[in-house]
């Protein structure tokens, strides 16, 4: 009996030792339950070229996806990969040493994608890169180009152009804009989609550096010119939620909504019909350059504590590669920081040619590290600057002394 | 223990009541333990995990240094977040005084209007309790909908009557939105403030009604001098749940006006502040679990304090029948 017993536990202890190096089982874990059945073709197309993994793909409902996640990795429990988020949320997993640091030879493709990619799956802390960039979010102004062609307009070249077409439309009794600010954060994606031309990326680069604030008369103009062109934004706009703005312009009953790439999928989708256009918001002037602000929406990470570290750096490594890049752009209309890769669809090309002139989309990329962030800031002030309750200099001072509470380069 | 004969039965005459007693004891045990074990386990230890975590540090979720009272003294006196607190804790006064006025007061003019069987009496009772049972959720969203700007029903109501001047995006706007949600707040609930007041008022015995309208013919005189101090139980319920609710608000302004607490901070109230604090608000700000459990911790003694002291209070006044 006892020899038997002393058998079955060897065998048992023998199968689980060895059963990780037959077969090594890799879990997904991502936010985008909408994905799951691309997700599925892709994570089939590796598993023929690995047989030895399999990767098991499993969603969350976005809202409470950090919270699980952490949870999860903070208890031991974490997935081998994971989709993670970008900038401070990014840096809340990675500065807790929950993530693997990846190498361009780990993952050849890295070496391929661009500084602004890379920096929103970096931890500024000791410079590593521990995701795998997956898309970027482009703010610019989304058209109707049903009404544009009615009311016989094209797409403007300068922002008096831009005030003209909004006037025209509003004259025809349509919205000319979509866009409330009653929802906060729909405050802070108004101003990159319409004023980034004419702050110019001068100012953005100025910033970056540490070299100028928000009080810079480039911003404080940006502002000034979004005060004006909510003129043209719906009656009682200060009350109009983002939902609400989606349907307004998805309806075909606005003309225009500045916001992000993101929204594309969703008008599309509630109205097929609605045939859209793409510009970037223009500056004064017609030479001024065309700018549009970008940030990336997160990356593809392994988990630090896996047990199968070189399966998880094959699975990442091929979220880096054009073949991965074509589906994912193609079947999921992102925009991939992955070189190489040919989208089919006109506007995500369209688009993708308008990032080749791009600002950061700020406060996110370099603001939203420390609290209060840059978002919060700027969320809230120019609400109350849209609702005429300050100026676009007390908009900015304000974001700035609030900004200047932790970061050195805005005290003196 | 003594040894069971054959026949199972013990001979050991003190044995029956012992065994009365602890039969008696674990069925107590077993109703207790349930309960005991959901509280320490939902309800003590997150209430103690989230004072140890106002005193430290945190990095995104890994716990850093302890800091003594680093967090509580940013959310109370460092700028810009003191501003934030106190504005937020403003508000919650705010709401409270509001809700005093309109809910319970409203609350108990319905109540005696049921209770004096005015017509349409059995109606109302059902009819003002019944919002009460409606999911927050349903009814933040319906009227989040009714004060829309554009499509709202109320201002179609007001344009449709000649008063479009007075139309306004009652959410957006700064002057209207708090006051928007306490309205909605008290439409809601104004039945439950009703149903205790109308079950305090049907405990008064009829006897000394008579005899107290036997010595004035004034209805004000009476509620004053008789009904209030008789259904002074009722009051302290709603007294104190309204307290302790108007410092917990969440929901309603979660659904309607959003985490930020929008328009510009107008609608924030220190449940709001802590969620997004604590939790992050995905669209704006990074966790910060410490000055999060800081500010969770200030609410818990803040409400227990005052609500305990007032309960009190109010017991004292409280006259028996």
């Amino acid at each position: 009996m006892k020899t038997f017993i002393k058998t079955l536990a060897l065998g048992v202890t023998a199968t689980a030792i060895a059963a990780p190096a037959m077969a090594q089982e890799l879990s997904l874990w991502s936010w985008r339950q909408e994905d799951r059945a691309v997700y599925e073709e892709l994570i089939a197309a590796f598993e023929a070229e690995h047989p030895e993994i399999t990767v098991t793909f499993e969603a969350f409902e976005a809202s409470s996806y950090a919270t699980i996640l952490s949870t999860a990795l903070a208890g031991d429990s974490g997935p081998d990969l994971m989709m993670v988020r970008a900038y401070g949320a990014f840096e809340a997993v990675a500065g807790a040493n929950y993530l693997m640091p990846l190498t361009e030879e780990d993952v050849p493709g890295l070496a391929d994608m661009t500084a602004p990619a890379i920096a929103a799956q970096t931890l500024r802390a000791d410079g590593k890169v521990y995701g795998v960039p997956f898309a970027s979010q482009t703010m610019l102004v989304i058209y109707n180009k049903g009404i544009y062609e009615q009311l016989g307009l094209s797409e403007p070249q300068t922002w008096d152009e831009l005030m003209a077409n909004a006037q025209a439309v509003k004259d025809a009794g349509m919205y000319a804009f979509a866009n409330g600010t009653a929802t906060a954060w729909q405050n802070e994606t108004i101003v990159s989609a319409l004023t980034s031309s004419v702050v110019g990326s001068q100012f953005f680069d100025e910033i970056v550096a540490g070299t100028t604030d928000f009080t810079d008369p480039r911003y404080v103009s940006g502002l000034r010119h979004l005060q004006d062109i909510s003129a043209y934004f719906p009656d009682g706009f200060t009350g109009l939620d983002y939902a609400s703005s989606q349907q307004l312009f998805a309806s075909g009953m606005a003309a225009m909504f500045a916001g992000g790439s993101f929204e594309i999928a969703n008008f599309r989708a509630q109205n097929p019909d609605l045939e859209i256009g793409v510009f970037a918001a223009p500056g004064e002037a017609a030479e001024d350059e065309k700018l549009v602000g970008v940030f990336f929406d997160g990356g593809y990470a392994g988990n630090a504590t896996t047990e199968h570290p070189e399966a998880v750096k094959a699975f990442l490594a091929y979220t880096a590669t054009p073949e991965f890049g074509q589906v994912f752009a193609n079947k999921l209309r992102n925009i991939t920081p992955i070189a190489g890769v040919t989208l089919e669809d006109g506007l995500l090309n369209e688009i993708a040619e308008l990032n080749r002139a791009a600002v950061p989309y700020i406060m996110l990329t370099n603001f939203r590290y420390e609290e209060p962030s840059g978002s919060v800031l700027l969320q809230a002030e120019v609400q109350k600057m849209l609702a005429g309750e300050s100026t676009p200099e007390e908009a900015a001072e304000a974001v700035t002394a609030g900004i200047a509470t932790y970061y050195a380069p805005f005290q003196d | 223990m003594p040894a069971p004969t054959s026949n199972g039965i013990s001979r050991t005459p003190a044995r029956t009541p012992r065994l009365r007693v602890s039969g008696r004891g674990l069925w107590i045990t077993f109703l207790l333990v349930p309960p005991v074990v959901v509280m320490a386990l939902f309800v003590i230890y997150p209430i103690f995990s989230a004072l140890a975590y106002a005193f430290y540090d945190w990095q995104g979720l890994a716990r850093g240094d302890f800091v003594g009272f680093a967090n509580f003294e940013k959310v109370l006196f460092q700028q810009p977040f003191a501003a934030t607190t106190w504005n937020a804790f403003k508000n919650n006064i705010f709401v409270f005084f509001a809700l005093m006025i309109i809910q319970n007061g409203l609350g108990f003019i319905l109540a005696y209007a049921l209770w004096r069987d005015l017509p349409g009496a059995r109606f109302h009772r059902i009819a003002v309790f019944l919002p009460v049972v409606l999911s927050t959720v349903i009814i933040g969203y319906v009227w989040k909908l009714f004060f829309h700007p554009i499509f709202g029903a109320v201002n179609q109501l007001l344009k449709a009557v000649g008063l479009g001047s007075l139309a306004t995006p009652w959410l957006g706007d700064a002057d209207t939105a708090l006051n928007a949600l306490i309205f909605v707040n008290a439409w809601a609930w104004v039945g439950f403030p009703t149903l205790v007041f109308l079950a305090g008022l049907q405990r008064i015995p009829s006897e000394i009604l008579d005899a107290a309208r036997m010595e004035t013919d004034s209805e004000l005189t009476l509620i004053r001098r008789v009904i209030w101090p008789l259904i002074a139980p009722s009051a302290t319920v709603c007294f104190v749940l309204l307290f302790i609710g108007s410092f917990n608000w969440f929901e309603l302004p979660y659904i309607m006006v959003g985490l930020d607490g929008s328009p510009y901070g107008n609608t924030d109230v220190l449940g709001l502040y802590f969620y997004r604090t604590a939790f992050g608000n995905q669209s704006a700000g990074i966790q910060d679990f410490g000055m999060g459990s800081a500010l969770a911790v200030l609410m818990f003694l803040f409400i227990a304090v005052v609500a305990t002291s007032w309960t009190i209070y109010l017991r004292k006044r409280e006259i028996e029948v």
